[in-house]
């Protein structure tokens, strides 16, 4: 069985443009390994004057991600995302959700 | 007596004023002076009073730091607690960013398992000197931190320890309206805000009346580089009732003196006027004040 993923995005569809940050993104599209999504709504972390990134690294690991697909990840939520054991893809920026997945899935089989 | 030397602008004359201040006090009124530089971010008051540094202490904050040998519960009580994100527990173990902390030892108070403990951060550094017969102290934060008003209050209780109780104290406080600067001119028995006449100087100048009026300290105002704008700001003077202690001119003497590290009273003998009858009227109005 494949990875569960976390997108940052910013809406909650496959068609939508992966969201470049990841603190402050708008969402986190979840992708399990069934190919099911959901989407976790990241509005109170972009308010948050500080830890973001810790924030949004904590709520993606609770829906159980074990890899992320973003933009850019700051140091601090970085270290937060190690310490919950979730591997990081960045750079995706300029694709939409479902071509992230699509990618990454493509250099996992490959 | 402790004066704190304020301004809601950046680059209004502060430090001007304060180390013009600093070489006059105890010739003008005959009482030992202790200066201190809480812009801890950007010090620059020993650029112009050159002291000699006798003893440089660190000063630190009591932060959070995981305890290994403990194991955590996982019960999330120090992440809800803190409201700066700086512990987080993820996968079962506590996770501090020390950086974030501002150092309320809450989540050390709420901790079930003992998973966190106490350790330290380095804030930066306290300088203890003199100038010539003037005391100095200044704060130096260290390079990375964020927060500088635990610094501010460090210095503040180190001057508490060390100022001569028969003598007065200056305090260049940092610029602007927020945190480092209310912390600084809470600290004071009056304020003197050096203010501008330019359009900028203005408006910051209103924003410093607005935040520092509540505490209720008596303040007064010293214009600096006077020029056309000055009538506007001695009638927003006159409205909030603060007493105009000097007026220096927008001379380009004094500028040539400043950058080249001279001191105001250098400029000239009407300076060093001004500067004596400033320090005498700062005096008079601080303690008067208090009864106002």
């Amino acid at each position: 069985m494949s990875k569960t993923i976390a997108i940052s995005s910013e809406g909650p569809t496959l068609d939508d443009a992966v969201d470049p940050r990841f603190g402050r993104a708008a969402g986190f599209v979840i992708v399990d390994g069934a190919g099911a999504t959901r989407y976790i709504d990241n509005g109170g972390s972009q308010a948050m004057a500080h830890g973001a990134g810790i924030e949004a690294a904590r709520r993606i690991a609770e829906a159980g991600a074990t890899v992320l697909l973003s933009g850019v990840v700051g140091p601090k939520a970085a270290s937060a995302l190690s310490a919950a054991g979730v591997a990081v893809v960045e750079g995706l920026e300029g694709l939409t959700v479902g071509q992230a997945v699509a990618r990454y899935r493509a250099g996992q089989d490959a | 007596m402790l004066v704190a030397i304020a301004s809601g602008k950046g680059g209004t004359g502060k430090t001007t004023i304060s180390a013009a201040l600093a070489t006059v006090w105890s010739e003008a009124l005959m009482r030992p002076l202790t200066v201190v530089d809480l812009d801890v971010e950007e010090p620059n008051l020993h650029l112009f009073l050159r002291p000699v540094i006798r003893r440089a202490s660190a000063a630190s904050l009591e932060i959070p730091v995981v305890d290994a040998t403990a194991p955590c519960s996982d019960c999330g009580a120090c992440r809800e607690l803190c409201q700066f994100g700086a512990v987080t527990v993820m996968a079962g173990k506590p996770l501090v960013f020390p950086e974030m902390c501002h150092g309320c030892g809450g989540c050390l108070a709420v901790c079930p398992s003992g998973a966190i403990k106490a350790g330290t951060r380095e804030l930066g550094h306290i300088e203890e000197g003199a100038s010539g017969t003037t005391d100095f102290l200044a704060g130096r934060l260290r390079i990375g931190e964020s927060q500088s008003p635990p610094l501010i209050r460090a210095v503040l209780r180190r001057l508490a320890a060390v100022a001569d109780p028969a003598g007065d104290v200056l305090l260049d406080a940092p610029p602007g309206v927020s945190c480092p600067a209310m912390t600084s001119v809470s600290a004071a028995d009056a304020i003197v805000l050096v203010a501008e006449p330019t359009p900028f100087g203005l408006h910051d100048f209103l924003l410093a009346v607005e935040a520092f009026s509540p505490l209720g300290k008596p303040m007064a105002v010293v214009v600096n580089r006077s020029s056309d704008g000055t009538p506007q700001l001695l009638d927003l003077c006159r409205e909030h009732k603060l007493p105009v202690l000097a007026t220096i001119a927008d001379d380009r003497a004094v500028a040539e003196t400043y950058a080249r590290g001279g001191l105001l009273p250098d400029v000239g003998a009407h300076y060093r006027a001004i500067c004596h009858e400033l320090a005498r009227s700062i005096a008079a109005f601080a303690r008067g004040g208090n009864h106002a």
